[in-house]
């Protein structure tokens, strides 16, 4: 039997870059993220890793772009505020094509905001932050098991694709506690990286950068990228279908909004109104053809987050043009709790 | 079985030490749990509330404001809570610090009124108050046997305080004690 430890969702990511081979880690305090660098702090010097306090959100995602540009597995984590002082960086890195993990666990906004749970920074995990055409891997953890399993996930996703990876998760999951598997699915493997800086040694010379100046260059490297994107669309799409087969209606929900959905629904089944769930785990790439197909057959969509309805935008252009969709979104720390989401699948069905 | 449990009071009353009990005792007979203990500005004295959910399915939310159990240490923590008992669920009171008179449920929730620091003082400890909530509520509540927070109980408790453990299982079993003599 695997073993399971009641452990804390940030404390399972800590634990899952440390088993991902993460040996760089920089980060800037803010609450309701610290227990990661508190984790990594004591942990991972016990490996031989590096643990920067840094002197700023943008001081740490430069230091992800240099520890990452040699070929390292290299994080940060932050919460909204420390994550927008980071978009520049987030940008460059995309730019040269370095891969790294930044981690957001969401609080509310905007400005300093508040500390509760919240959804408000998908639009800018998912469609931007940072200036340029790029795109970064965003996965979204729904439980403590999730927090580590999908950490290793990004460090591999992020290699593959030089790409940086983001785990978006709101303070819930950051902050509850569950049973959790602390050992990997599979064997970690480190693959080669032949573009890492680390010294010359005979080899041509080689450079990262994002500045390209002549002729054509700067489109073809964008053309580049999207064909990347394109690959990792059509690749790594992860979502998690539930009761779909006989539902009557389709809830869309990341995150804590999708746990309680499941709630919501098994006190709608037990009143006899089938629902089912369509959990989008990675938010780039987004499972729009699922989300299309099931649209198109079940007819009725209700998306629910923890926000004024940012998700909603990527359901609606997936969604099938004949699907109706509503939505119900608690933004600034309030919690849609499942009566509250039953009441709204109730009104969505009438 | 699906139980959502909210427990609140101040902080050093002990909720995050019981509430950790549970849940680790819910684990270990493979169970599903979730358990979310108040995070940011609380210290002693501050608001403590706290989630546990058990279940042998798949738990959804962690939180809940329908929960099928109340423990509510004082009467800010009832007075914030106790609106949210719908029929069936459990209200476990601490009247020592909660006046009667403020206890206002619905109509078929079972109230379980205990003067629990009261009781903690006759029996020589007034730290014992949360072990004996605790058995309050796996008296009225047949959620875990007695046998599986014992089992746990080692694992919660500090090393330092090792030798308070045979008081703390006391404190248990008066609370379910407690329960019977109530009923």
């Amino acid at each position: 039997m695997t073993v399971k430890k009641l452990t804390k969702g940030n404390i399972a990511l800590a634990e899952g870059a440390i088993q991902a081979g993460c040996r760089f880690y920089f980060g800037y305090p803010i609450t309701p993220q610290n227990d990661i660098p508190e984790y990594l702090a004591k942990h991972l010097p016990e490996v031989g890793g590096t643990f920067i306090p840094a002197e700023s959100e943008i001081a740490s995602i430069n230091m992800v772009l240099g520890a990452g540009a040699s070929g390292e597995r290299a994080m940060t984590s932050s919460s909204g505020p420390g994550i927008s002082l980071m978009q520049e960086g987030l940008s460059y890195l995309a730019g040269s094509e370095i891969p790294g993990l930044v981690v957001n666990i969401m609080r509310c906004g905007p400005g300093l905001g508040g500390i509760a749970p919240t959804q408000g920074d998908y639009t800018q995990a998912v469609h931007g932050g940072g200036h340029g055409d790029y795109r970064n891997i965003v996965l979204a953890p729904a439980s403590v098991q999730e927090m580590f399993d999908l950490t290793i996930k990004a460090f591999e996703l992020a290699d593959r694709y030089r790409m940086v990876s983001i785990i978006l998760a709101d303070a819930m999951v950051g902050q509850f506690q569950e049973p959790c598997r602390l050992t990997p699915e599979k064997p970690i493997v480190m693959p080669d990286k032949p573009w890492a800086l680390r010294g010359r040694q005979g080899r041509n010379p080689q450079l990262l950068k994002s500045l390209y100046l002549g002729p054509g260059e700067q489109e073809a490297h964008n053309l580049d990228l999207q064909k990347k994107y394109a690959e990792v669309q059509k690749n790594e799409v992860l979502c998690e279908e539930k009761f779909l087969d006989d539902a009557e209606i389709m809830i869309v929900a990341f995150g804590t909004p999708s746990r309680i959905a499941k709630t919501a629904i098994r006190m709608a089944r037990e009143q006899g109104i089938r629902v089912g769930l369509l959990r989008p785990i990675t938010l780039f790439p987004f499972p729009s053809e699922q989300v299309r197909a099931h649209s198109a057959r079940i007819g009725k969509v209700l998306v629910v987050e923890m926000n004024t309805g940012q998700m909603l935008y990527d359901v609606k252009i997936a969604a099938h043009k004949d699907a109706a969709i509503s939505f119900y979104g608690r933004p600034g720390g309030g919690i849609p709790f499942p009566n509250e989401v039953l009441a709204e699948i109730r009104k969505a069905l009438e | 079985m699906y139980y959502d449990i909210i427990m609140t009071g101040f902080g050093g009353q002990g909720i995050q030490t019981i509430s950790l009990i549970l849940a680790l005792a819910a684990m270990k007979k493979d169970l599903e749990v979730t358990y979310l203990p108040s995070y940011g500005v609380e210290k002693r004295g501050g608001r403590t509330n706290v989630y546990v959910t058990i279940a042998d399915q798949e738990i959804g939310s962690p939180i809940s404001n329908t929960p099928s159990a109340l423990l509510a240490l004082d009467l800010i923590g009832l007075e914030f809570y106790q609106d949210m008992l719908e029929k069936g669920s459990l209200l476990v009171a601490n009247t020592s610090l909660i006046p009667e008179d403020r206890i206002r449920v619905k109509e078929g929730v079972s109230v379980l009124k205990v003067r629990i620091n009261d009781q903690a003082v006759a029996m020589g400890n007034p730290r014992l108050a949360n072990m004996i909530t605790l058995g309050c509520f796996i008296g009225a509540l047949p959620v875990l046997a007695y046998a599986d927070l014992e089992a746990v109980i080692g694992e919660v408790i500090p090393e330092r305080l090792r030798e308070t453990i045979p008081d703390n299982l006391r404190a248990i079993t008066r609370g379910i004690e407690i329960v019977k003599e109530t009923r």
